[in-house]
């Protein structure tokens, strides 16, 4: 099994850390595991992306050019990786930040209104796990169990007060990507 | 006559090799390096130091000192002294550069060393051009003096003008002790003694970046006799480079010896 | 031994912190800045030295005073700040003292840019300082490996009083991955017989150069290097090989080229080509007597890098026209894709390839058709 997910949208909106939250719960389902960032100037607040693959062998190339799985947080990261992505794979994206439909046909292309959702919880900064519970509905090597555990095992002890609406996130993501 | 006890006037100092220096007649550098030999020996301090030489005529300073020597490339002296004195705090750690060494090519090193606070002591040797590559123009070289490289007299228009580092380096915070002296007289050379020894003082206290630089003469490459180039020293060099204590920290001026 | 999840920049750091390392000079450059920032907060909190220099001249000559006081030390940089450093390095190669450096390399020449590239291997493994030195050089594929690596280093550089670099890229170093970090071993200051550390009442006085006024006394020097490269090249080579058993043809590729070679060779597999991956660890020792086997066996080598072809040329030595060898490069930064190493697989098992033609002049003319 190998799995390659990209995750893309403006710095700012949790992409990196989003693609960690990921990492973590494969690294700890005793999967091997691989994230890397785009890095460089569009830290400073351009488009950021991170590619993370899941294996269950030694991982060769951590950068792929056709993802099957993709999360893309604004427009420019939706024009960009609905291009890229494989055949038969699926694209998340937040619909909040989206103004057109999709243009493939050979794809599946989940709609979520992240920002939305994120402050229904009452934190609009959730939308990137959002994003993350809805990616999972397509992802069956990790299971929204997974990232809760991952979640309140690595999250940072000052932050740990916010777990109960990151699940809560998580799972309102993946309960509006399953129904599509 | 047989030396003995009672009609000893002058010794080779401890801290000495036996080596004989490589140092051409006349050059002030012998005298440098004896005041910093009796300096160690007085203050018992030779077993415990780490001398670093520098690139120019005292590329062979190794050699004639009696404790751990390591030989720096061009101008890093200050960098490799920190990199020791780091890892060896309770060690007494000195470099011992030129001009062209110090503040030519090295003046980065030097001045964030100074910044820095570095304990480290600096003896600087100023005789206005690089002596060993054989009398080119050094950033010290004095306004209308022809060197090998400014055969027409240094003219600051183009050349621009001779840098005063112990003015610019006493700037700095991280400087505890920085003065110039000369080597031009006896009565100079007690007070540079006294001054190298303030420098390793404040060294061994813990008072930051400690230098003197020392006014010394090269006649080969100033075409003058050895006499002649002293006076040029005292005359000229002092001149534009006054003698005096550019930066002496409250806590160095505490230190009595 | 439980896994932890670490960027390759800061697991190389605490990597040497658990190696006993005691003082670290470095100054910021990116892709590695990372190893500065996290040593800045982790060598004062275990009492050991750390200075940002004012340059990487000012760095490797602090790692240089260092070194010869008998102790741990390591810098790291990037290129164009591993350009600045190479005068200390050659310095500190003819001073015969142990050094740790870590290049994570990219995208040049000049100031070029932050990507991936390997684009200073022959810096690394042939070139940098002047004069004649040899040097260890490893090159890491992944942050586990980094690690080892890293550890490793220092005991190659005391054991042998060389220059040891680790040469990653951009890639290994902003990367994350899962990895198990050794223990830390104690900081021990060994009692060397060449450290000038003071004469402390308890021997005559040393003195640490690279200064051989007299040629043949610097051609001594010159035929201790080599004598103790020797032993390293019969000692230390490593490498590690994959689908190597039945393979008909080879791809040979270090670290991010390396395993982006291996994600093209389990392709070429599924395939059913039978091309295997070899991976040189160490690039300085360089793996020639394992390539020279493999060259009596297969049809065919692909050499992959991220530059013009530089390990190349020792790959093509080892073979010594047994075998034909292609080259595929990416240069400036630019990371390949698993699929094009795929397309230069599938050309090299048709079959039409040739011992006559230079490497680099087929790929060259292959790239400009490709633009």
């Amino acid at each position: 099994m190998q799995k390659e997910i990209i995750i893309a949208g403006f710095g700012g909106q949790g992409v990196l850390f989003g693609g960690q939250v990921l990492t973590f719960a494969a690294m700890d389902a005793g999967k091997e595991v691989t994230w890397i960032p785009s890095y460089g100037p569009e830290m400073r607040g351009g488009t950021a992306n991170c590619t993370i693959v899941i294996a269950d062998d030694e991982i060769g190339s951590p950068l792929v050019k056709n993802p099957p799985l993709a999360i893309a947080l604004n427009l420019p990261s939706f024009d960009k990786y609905e291009d890229e992505l494989q055949t038969g794979g699926t694209l998340v994206v937040n619909k909040s930040m989206v103004d057109r439909g999709p243009k493939r046909s050979d794809i599946k292309v989940i709609f979520v209104p992240c920002n939305e959702i994120a402050e229904e919880i009452g934190d609009r900064k959730l939308l990137n796990m959002v994003a993350i519970g809805a990616l999972l509905s397509v992802l069956p090597e990790l299971t929204l169990k997974d990232v809760e555990t991952a979640l309140e095992a690595h999250m940072p002890e000052r932050h740990k007060n916010l777990l109960p609406k990151n699940i809560e996130a998580l799972k309102r993501g993946y309960e509006a990507a399953k129904v599509q | 006559m047989v030396p003995t006890p009672n009609n000893l006037v002058y010794e080779r100092p401890e801290g000495f090799t036996d080596a004989p220096t490589h140092y051409c007649p006349g050059c002030t550098h012998g005298i440098a390096h004896r005041l910093v030999a009796e300096v160690l020996e007085e203050m018992g301090v030779l077993d415990k130091t780490i001398g670093v030489a520098p690139v120019g005529c005292a590329v062979f300073a190794y050699n004639y000192f009696d404790t751990d020597f390591v030989e720096a490339p061009h101008g890093r002296a200050p960098a490799m002294a920190t990199g020791i004195k780091r890892v060896l705090p309770d060690r007494v750690v000195f470099t011992y550069q030129g001009d062209g060494d110090l503040a030519s090519i090295g003046m980065g090193e030097i001045v964030h060393a100074a910044a820095r606070g570095e304990n480290i002591t600096v003896i600087f040797i100023n005789n206005a051009n690089f002596g060993m590559t054989g009398g080119q123009m050094a950033p010290t070289t004095l306004p209308g003096m022809k060197t090998t490289s400014s055969p027409n007299g240094r003219d600051v228009e183009t050349q621009g003008y001779p840098i005063r580092t112990s003015e610019l380096l006493a700037t700095l915070d991280g400087a505890g002790y920085v003065v110039r002296r000369s080597l031009h007289d006896p009565k100079n050379i007690r007070m540079a003694k006294k001054a190298i020894r303030l420098a390793f003082e404040t060294q061994v206290r813990g008072l930051g970046f400690s230098m003197v630089e020392l006014l010394s003469t090269c006649p080969t490459n100033w075409n003058l006799t050895p006499v002649e180039s002293l006076k040029f020293v005292g005359d000229k060099m002092a001149a534009y480079f006054p003698l005096g204590d550019y930066k002496i920290s409250s806590g160095v001026a505490q230190i009595k010896v | 031994m439980t896994r932890e999840l670490w960027e390759g920049n800061q697991a190389i750091a605490e990597a040497a912190v658990r190696a006993g390392l005691e003082a670290y000079f470095g100054y910021p450059i990116t892709p590695q800045t990372e190893i500065l920032e996290y040593l800045s907060r982790r060598m004062p909190e275990l009492g050991r030295a750390f200075v940002q220099a004012e340059s990487e001249l000012g760095a490797i000559n602090m790692v240089y005073g260092a070194a010869c006081a008998g102790v741990r030390v390591m810098s790291t940089s990037s290129s164009p700040g591993v350009s600045l450093m190479m005068e200390g390095i050659s310095y500190i190669a003819g001073t015969e003292i142990p050094m740790v450096l870590v290049n994570v390399m990219r995208g040049g020449p000049g100031l070029g840019n932050i990507a991936p590239s390997q684009g200073d291997y022959n810096q690394a493994v042939h070139g940098g300082g002047h004069g004649d030195y040899p040097r260890i050089v490893l090159a890491p594929a992944s942050v586990q490996e980094a690690v080892d690596l890293t550890m490793l280093s220092f005991d190659l550089a005391e054991k042998y009083r060389m220059v040891t670099m680790i040469i990653a890229d951009g890639c290994i170093g902003q990367m994350m991955e899962p990895i198990q970090f050794p223990e830390m071993k104690p900081v021990v200051r060994k009692d060397w017989d060449w450290a000038t550390n003071g004469k402390m009442g308890k021997r005559e006085r040393r003195l640490l150069t690279s200064i051989y006024l007299d040629p043949y006394e610097e051609e001594k020097t010159n035929l201790r290097l080599l004598e103790r490269w020797k032993q390293i090249q019969a000692n230390e080579v490593r490498y590690k090989e994959y689908f190597m058993e039945d393979a008909e043809y080879v791809v040979i590729g270090f670290g991010t080229a390396g395993r982006v070679s291996l994600s093209a060779v389990r392709a070429a597999r599924q395939e059913g080509i039978k091309v295997g991956l070899l991976r040189p660890v160490t690039v300085s020792p360089f793996p020639s007597g394992a390539i020279e086997d493999l060259a009596k066996r297969v049809s065919g080598m692909l050499v992959v890098e991220m530059n013009s072809g530089q390990m190349l040329e020792d790959v093509r030595l080892a073979v010594k026209g047994r075998v034909p060898v292609e080259f595929y490069g990416r240069m400036g930064g630019v990371v390949p894709f698993p699929d094009e190493v795929l397309g230069e697989i599938h050309r090299m098992a048709s079959g039409k390839i040739t011992a006559d033609i230079n490497p680099r002049d087929a790929w060259y003319e292959r790239m400009v058709a490709m633009k």
